[in-house]
């Protein structure tokens, strides 16, 4: 059955009316616990996961999914309009998206992150119909060394996260390298840095110091100026709350460079959407003709990250579909309900189960248009909260954020690690030290020194296994290169600077 | 305090914590039986921090006066964001005694009428109306189990 008669079939299993109602009733109750910090999809797969025994299976995978990357559609709201990410995979969004907020254009910033996410989702989904197989055979080459290859390249991500002094950046990520650090050891099982409490050996929680760093630091830095501290100018007229013509023409190229490095990103098992995110925010900032400007509140800033947490959803599935190895923990729950519907995931399931390989990309793209019919209109909507006063939106952030940090493990020492990582970034931002290169380095600190430890085993100590084997070479390569673009750029200003003296 | 002497502090603060770091991780086994042991990656990070924060340290020398004017002058308003600090971790040190919804009453209150000069009443409403938001939204929508107190919320 060629590609197209396949995905006949899937549109005739997707477009039944209960499906569309569950495809439907999954992207809404994404969108919301994608909005909500704290309550990410996974939590939600897994509280809904009994639910479903007694669905049709195919219905229910449709569902599941539809939670799935909705919710990587409602966690730029928050990132946007108050500076809380939803998922440690809208982290980059805040960037530009808060700064788009502050400067009267959340509408904007909103819509452009909804159609990043269509454009992503949609050809996510074509990835997943055409090339899930060879790429899934490609993704399981990747062993610890080109891992730990691909988080360098992650790390390096750093040099266009860096303001105007790339040593703060560097520190700001060997912190972040060290808080991964903190907890059990899951090679030798022996804690470290716990400083004696029982409730670091599980680590730092992700979200807890985010949302600290982000979210309270926000508020701690609004607090300086009272009475001087503006409300956000808020566009008026719906005409000016959505993104124009020339904010989608600027984001061409953040539309396909998120939609690519966000899928194939999300097809190699624990890379991860947040990893996708700052790769490709990287990549736009070091294509683009002002990267200067990034951070300052860009709308490709917006886009590419956007366009790769929500591809990597697609991607993630290539190989849980294909050959049973979840990514992630959203992808294992949904492996877990696989299996518990009697389905083997793995090179035959395709073959075994074209209804429900095919029904699930059909019903992507149906929810994707879904998504964006929901989302474009509640762009205006969402973007009133700005027209909140100060004095309510503080409160209203803060509130959102011990509840949102203590709802995801019950935990009210989640809350005190936020209100110390507030601190953290309030003083980080008064030294100038850029903080998501601090979460860069908690986000990619474990899987990097899980994949190097793991790479000295398989080479008995020796170093020159990261460097000889094809791939790991090739993205280290890669790696050095961006590395050596700052000197580049140097190089080049001091050149200019000269031939302007001579001249 | 000027730039270069927040550089300064800064950069002594993270070598006194790289040094810290490479100190614990010494004690731990460097090499394990079946390869590097868990004291390998934070050294290495402990080297990296003391490395690049005695490069702050150098750097700070040679910033120019005119940025260490303006951050001298960013520093002398740190007094109400860290009396606002303060309260959230009071609000969350209160959590666990008096529930979510009185501890965010009570911080929203300090923060509309002591940071914000705003009038009681209007910071009593926001807070409460806030509050009831948060329950209905979290506790009665979602079943989100937000910290109580003996009277139930």
């Amino acid at each position: 059955m060629d590609a197209f008669n396949s995905l006949l079939l899937g549109f005739s299993v997707a477009l039944t009316p209960i499906n569309l109602f569950w495809c439907l009733v999954g992207v809404l109750m994404g969108t919301v616990v994608g909005v909500l910090p704290g309550l990410g999809p996974a939590a939600t797969i897994a509280m809904l996961l009994p639910l479903t025994l007694k669905m049709d299976h195919t219905t229910a995978i449709i569902a599941l999914a539809g939670i799935f990357y909705g919710a990587r559609y409602g966690g730029s709201t928050t990132s946007i309009l108050l500076n809380i990410p939803g998922e440690s995979s809208s982290v980059v969004t805040c960037l530009d998206g808060y700064q788009l907020a502050r400067k009267g254009r959340a509408g904007a910033a909103l819509g452009i992150s909804a159609i990043a996410s269509f454009v992503a989702g949609t050809i996510g989904v074509l990835g997943l119909m055409l090339i899930a197989p060879p790429l899934a055979r490609f993704a399981l080459r990747f062993a610890p060394p080109e891992y730990f290859a691909l988080m360098v390249l992650g790390l390096v991500m750093v040099v266009f996260l860096a303001g105007e002094s790339m040593v703060k950046a560097l520190l700001a990520m060997f912190v972040g390298l060290w808080i991964a650090t903190i907890g059990t050891d899951l090679f030798s099982g022996e804690s470290r840095f716990t400083f004696g409490q029982a409730k670091l050996l599980g680590g730092v929680d992700f979200i807890a110091a985010t949302v600290g760093i982000f979210a309270i630091a926000e508020v701690l830095v609004n607090l300086e100026s009272r009475g001087a501290a503006e409300l956000f100018k808020l566009a008026k007229g719906l005409r000016n709350l959505l993104p124009t013509l020339q904010d989608i023409k600027d984001c061409r190229f953040a539309f396909l460079n998120g939609s690519l490095i966000g899928f194939f990103v999300g097809a190699l098992p624990g890379a991860g959407a947040t990893v996708a995110s700052f790769l490709s925010y990287g990549l736009e900032k070091a294509v683009s003709r002002h990267p200067e400007k990034f951070g300052t509140g860009v709308i490709e800033g917006v886009a590419a990250p956007e366009g790769a947490n929500n591809a990597d959803a697609s991607g993630a599935l290539v190989p849980l579909l294909t050959l049973g190895i979840p990514g992630g923990n959203t992808t294992a729950i949904l492996l877990g309900g696989l299996i518990l519907w009697g389905y083997r995931p793995g090179p035959l399931l395709i073959q075994e189960h074209p209804e429900l390989f095919w029904g699930l990309v059909a019903s992507m793209y149906v929810g994707n248009v879904l998504l964006l019919i929901l989302n474009l209109p509640l762009v205006p909507l969402f973007a009133q909260i700005l027209r909140l006063p100060y004095y309510v939106l503080y409160p209203l952030i803060l509130g959102i954020s011990i509840v949102g940090v203590y709802s995801v493990n019950n935990s009210l020492f989640d809350v005190w690690v936020m209100g110390l990582f507030g601190l953290l970034g309030y003083l980080m931002r008064k030294l100038e030290f850029p903080a998501a290169a601090l979460i860069l380095g908690m986000v990619l600190g474990d899987s990097l020194e899980r994949a190097l430890r793991q790479s000295l085993m398989m080479s008995q100590g020796d170093i020159a296994i990261l460097v000889t084997r094809p791939i790991s070479g090739v993205l280290l390569a890669i790696a050095a290169l961006v590395l050596c673009l700052p000197l580049v750029r140097k190089v080049r200003y001091w050149r200019v600077e000269a031939i302007e003296r001579e001249g | 305090m000027t730039r270069d002497k927040g550089d300064l502090i800064a950069g002594a603060v993270l070598a006194a914590f790289g040094i810290y770091v490479i100190t614990v991780a010494a004690k731990l086994p460097y090499v394990s039986d079946v390869g590097p042991g868990h004291g390998f990656f934070p050294l290495w990070l402990g080297i990296g921090l003391v490395v690049f924060a005695a490069g702050l340290i150098f750097t700070s020398f040679t910033s120019s006066v005119n940025k260490a004017k303006s951050s001298s002058q960013s520093w002398n308003s740190t007094v109400r964001p860290l009396a606002g600090w303060l309260a959230v971790m009071v609000a969350v040190a209160l959590l666990g005694k008096i529930g979510f919804a009185l501890s965010f009453v009570i911080l929203t209150v300090f923060l509309v009428v002591a940071l914000d000069r705003r009038p009681i009443g209007l910071a009593v409403g926001i807070a409460v109306g806030l509050a009831v938001a948060f329950h209905l939204v979290f506790v009665v929508a979602l079943d989100v189990p937000l910290p109580k107190a003996v009277w139930g919320f």
